[in-house]
């Protein structure tokens, strides 16, 4: 190293670099051909930023041992990381990112004891130098409060993305919760938080970061249990959210601009992201949060709506073979069911036989924002025709059929027409402009809302009953 | 059931209510159709093509549905069969008489201008069918009148500049009018209070015209979808902008109606005064007392300046075979509403508020007023037509968040930012600069990904939050600092799961972007 450059700000410049590399990793997600590039920006921001650490690490005198330790973590660690990627089902990504989001929390309220272990509790003992910087600085205060909020932050990410990935993988129930008084209880933790912080500002003890330990976790258990299923999209991005600001708050902790920019990112990611998703609810943040559809839905209204008509699979074939556009528009249930491979073949089909095929997808549609779009590209139908809500829902009218697909709530007329219905406003797939809609579904329950959809009811509109993918083939046989 | 077509009764009446091509439709809905002879005469269409298309000539009175253009004659009622239907325009809000006239006999009457104007019943809404033609005649008529071509030539006579047309109004009428002018070649102008419509303005390739008002509570959403009658502020400024334009004019076309109110005064005298002789003004609310000072109705008349104004009221049966087909779509419509099982019985719902509030008597009782419908709370659901040549002043729309707010808001933020930052120790001030720039530019690059890749982005993101490994990496290993164990301990763990993250995210990211592909 020359004078000019030490280990110090070398690094320092290689996060720069870093911090640089994973803006246009997501800049480069704005289109699909730049996407992949984006991902080895990625990559390579990464490996910058590591290589600058170990360097560092190195340079400040990591023992062997340590050393050893560190190298045998990341093997492992990667070699889990692959593994899960390598084999993971499509259907199954919402599940991942939740335990991916938990993993971050968990680490930053590790970082944040670490933090406590490596300063506060030393602040008697002899040789803690960074201690004894600090109370010189008069920053001891603004250390000990960093620790807090690292550690709140990361304990409700952990917490509540285990809650979210039990949900999503079906391993607990995902009807909310409902204590009584749910919301006090959050805001009692949350004011607790707050005075547990000053107290240890004041006076740094190990049992008040336990105490504030144990309260985030029981927050970010408790907010993610009352929430439902079909919320989950929200609640993921949510989490996404959380995880950004948790490495935030580690880099105020560690003075390091990197993690602070970077957790910025994620952070700031996951927020434009609940935000898509609330406004395609046409719900407010706090409504989600605070709780689940159905519940301030009221009774459930006994109206008449006349009676639905039934169609075979042969029927829908034979309306699909005079047809000359269709749109098909897949919800929550096509994943359920795994009939995306079915639909695929189905649009190639179609395709072939010079039939405009197109797909319309709610952003709500699945349980992890673009999850339709994953899940259609793994079974390869061509990105260029699946098209989001706004594209398409003007062309509706002169589509010969619409086929529904475990979608129920994203196509309910009664959110553009009916003004007193739970789900007014929110803004909807109009597939009852089309001449024919087909919807398959397992039975007439009502969706998520718990809103019951006059669509079923309309004209032009058709059940097919059954598994969608069963259903899916069918169809396929008899074309 | 069988449905008779009458002639229509009405002097000047050039419309039908069924075409042969709409009557193959209400034959597919099961109907029997009978056509009074010589009923489609007047639109263009020969008895010989009624009843190739599967209708038969008779007497339409002994049929179960009897379908017209206008309310029917009281010689017609006379001859109708206890028990029949009758549909038509029947405007029963303005004609009581009729109204009771009906609920006298043992009949049920559906008046086609009642439809309420929800989306779903669009394809009913013989307004704004009639509308449009209204709209499209207004500018063949204003073509008739104007001594001049409307396009702009360069002939080896001499230049032509292109006809200027103000457009009052972008109902459906004031857009038809705004398509068919600028499909000549005119240049268009137009206004209108709701600044929503100055898109469907440009779509058709006029210029929108805004009243600039200070108060945005103007442009409120309209409980019933109607027009209703604006400010007198906005009146004022509206009436500024009129003056200062319509001297370059040379048609304009003025398309405002409230209904059941008389149709507000647009262009005064003195503004007509100030326009060039030879100009045309076509009055699309002639029937309501119309928007221009010396409009007469039904009559063109032209004034001491030369300035012709255009009064007509039956634009739309100017253009009879296209009207005629128009409003028997319309029929056809509410004919398959009220033929749920496709089998040629009319079935009366009163449950669906479409035909309740069409419905004016029921089996000889009056059912007039229906009781009020709320139009849709969907977002530009509403159609925007209320009667031939209609301004309404109000589809539904999301209203504005206030600028007050906005900045109310952001004062807030920085006054709390300010505080934040002002307070905090210099050292930590830097870092407070880099989290704010970095949560800016995250807002900004993540509102540019495409909707498809949010999974990636999701994947992308959890990935790289597992930079968090740099604390960890810097944690470990210092055996001699005070709780060296403890802590490398932890950090030990931290690291394996922030690897986990790193790359676990990218591999999978890297899976999922290859799936996706292009036809």
């Amino acid at each position: 190293m020359s004078d000019l450059m030490t280990v110090g700000t070398g690094a320092a410049a290689a996060y720069i670099v870093a911090a640089l590399l994973f803006i246009l990793a997501l800049a480069g997600l704005s289109h699909h051909e730049s996407a992949k590039a984006g991902k080895t920006f990625g990559v390579g921001g990464m490996a910058v930023a590591l290589t600058a650490t170990i360097v560092l690490a190195i340079d400040h005198g990591i023992s062997g041992a340590g050393l050893a330790l560190m190298i045998g973590a990341v093997a492992v660690g990667a070699a889990i990381g692959l593994w899960r990627a390598r084999v993971v089902e499509m259907t199954g990504m919402p599940e991942l990112i939740a335990l991916l989001h938990s993993f971050v929390g968990l680490a930053a309220v590790l970082v944040g004891w670490n933090g406590y272990l490596h300063v506060e509790a030393a602040l008697d003992g002899p040789g803690s130098a960074e201690a004894a910087a600090l109370r010189a600085q008069d920053l001891l205060g603004i250390h000990s409060a960093e620790v807090f909020i690292g550690v709140f932050i990361g304990a409700v990410t952990f917490t509540g993305s285990v809650v979210a990935f039990l949900k999503l993988s079906a391993r607990i129930r995902s009807a909310p919760l409902m204590l009584p008084g749910k919301n006090q209880l959050n805001l009692a933790a949350l004011g607790a938080f707050a005075v547990l912080t000053t107290w240890f500002v004041i006076d740094p003890a190990l049992w008040l970061l336990v105490a504030v330990t144990i309260v985030a976790l029981a927050l970010g258990w408790h907010l993610v249990a009352s929430i439902g299923g079909g919320d989950m999209p929200v609640v993921v991005s949510m989490l996404n959210s959380y995880s950004g600001w948790a490495a935030a708050a580690s880099g105020f902790l560690l003075e390091n601009d990197l993690l602070i920019i970077t957790g910025a990112l994620v952070g700031s990611s996951g927020a434009y992201l609940s935000s898509v998703m609330c406004k395609a609810m046409n719900r407010s943040f706090i409504s989600v949060i605070a709780g689940g559809f159905g519940i301030e839905a009221g009774p459930a209204d006994d109206r008449d709506y006349g009676e639905h008509r039934e169609i075979t699979a042969e029927g829908v074939a034979e309306l699909l073979g005079t047809a000359d556009s269709v749109i098909i528009t897949p919800g929550y249930g096509m994943a359920v069911a795994q009939a995306q491979y079915g639909v695929a073949e189905l649009t190639r089909k179609l395709r072939d036989r010079g039939v405009k095929v197109r797909f319309g997808i709610h952003p709500v549609a699945g349980r992890l924002p673009g999850h339709m779009n994953v899940l259609l590209a793994e079974a390869k139908v061509p990105y260029d025709i699946v098209l989001e809500m706004d594209e398409v829902n003007d062309d509706f009218d002169g589509t010969s059929v619409v086929l529904v697909i475990g979608a129920n709530d994203t196509v309910n007329p009664a959110a553009a027409e009916d003004p007193g219905s739970p789900i007014a406003g929110m803004p909807v797939l109009q597939v009852w402009n089309a001449e024919n809609v087909i919807v398959f579904k397992r039975s007439m329950a009502s969706g998520y809302a718990g809103v019951q959809n006059p669509l079923f009811y309309r004209d032009n509109s058709a059940m097919l009953f059954g598994d969608a993918k069963e259903r899916v083939d069918d169809i396929l046989r008899v074309l | 059931m069988l449905i008779g077509i009458v002639s229509e009764a009405r002097r000047g009446e050039t419309r039908v209510a069924a075409t042969p091509a709409t009557v193959v439709q209400l034959v597919k809905l099961g109907y029997e159709v009978v056509v009074e002879p010589g009923a489609g005469a007047l639109s263009s269409f020969p008895d010989e093509a009624y009843t190739g298309a599967g209708a038969r000539l008779g007497d339409p009175l002994a049929a179960d549905v009897v379908l017209g253009v206008n309310a029917l004659s009281t010689e017609q009622l006379d001859g109708l069969k206890p028990g029949a239907t009758v549909v038509g325009v029947m405007s029963p809000a303005f004609d009581p008489a009729l109204v009771e006239d009906l609920a006298r006999r043992p009949i049920t009457a559906l008046a086609m201008d009642a439809v309420p104007r929800i989306s779903r019943a669009q394809s009913l809404d013989v307004l704004s069918s009639m509308a449009n033609i209204a709209g499209y005649r207004a500018v063949v008529e204003a073509a008739h009148a104007f001594g001049r071509f409307f396009t702009g030539q360069v002939t080896a006579a001499g230049k032509v500049p292109p006809a200027k047309v103000l457009v009052c109004g972008a109902g459906v009428a004031g857009l038809a009018a705004i398509g068919a002018a600028g499909s000549l070649g005119a240049v268009v102008y137009a206004t209108d209070p709701r600044p929503e419509v100055a898109d469907q303005v440009r779509s058709l390739g006029g210029e929108y015209l805004s009243v600039e008002v200070e108060d945005a509570g103007e442009v409120e959403v309209s409980a019933t979808g109607y027009a209703k009658e604006m400010s007198q502020d906005y009146n004022a400024r509206a009436a500024q902008l009129y003056t200062d334009r319509i001297t370059e004019m040379d048609i304009v076309i003025t398309t405002a109606l409230i209904p059941g109110r008389p149709a507000p005064t647009l262009i005064t005298a003195e503004m007509v005064a100030s326009m060039r002789s030879g100009s045309v003004i076509v009055d699309l609310a002639a029937a309501n007392g119309g928007n221009v000072e010396g409009t007469v109705r039904d009559r063109a008349v032209v004034t001491d300046n030369g300035v012709t104004i255009i009064g007509y009221t039956d634009l739309p049966g100017r253009l009879p075979a296209q009207a005629s087909q128009l409003y028997g779509t319309n029929l056809v419509n509410l004919m398959k509403l009220m033929t749920p099982a496709k089998d040629g019985r009319l079935v009366l719902d009163f449950d669906d508020v479409v035909q309740r509030s069409m419905t004016v008597v029921r089996d000889g009782e009056s059912t007039w007023p229906p009781p009020p419908v709320q139009v849709s709370a969907a977002p530009a659901a509403a159609p925007a037509s209320v009667s031939p040549g209609a301004k309404p002043a109000g589809s539904p729309s999301a209203p504005p968040v206030s600028t007050r707010r906005r900045f109310a808001a952001v004062g807030v933020g920085a006054i709390t930012l300010f505080l934040l930052a002002a307070l905090s120790p210099p050292a930590l001030l830097g870092h407070l600069t880099v989290f704010a720039l970095a949560i800016v530019i995250g807002y900004y690059v993540i509102g540019q990904v495409h909707h498809a890749l949010h999974t990636p982005l999701m994947s992308v993101t959890n990935a790289i939050s597992g930079i968090i490994v740099v604390g960890a990496l810097m944690q470990i290993g210092h055996g001699e600092a005070p709780n060296g164990r403890a802590v490398t301990a932890l950090a030990t763990l931290a690291i394996l799961l922030a690897s986990v993250n790193i790359f676990g995210g990218f591999a999978v990211t890297r899976r999922m972007l290859s799936m996706f592909s292009r036809s």
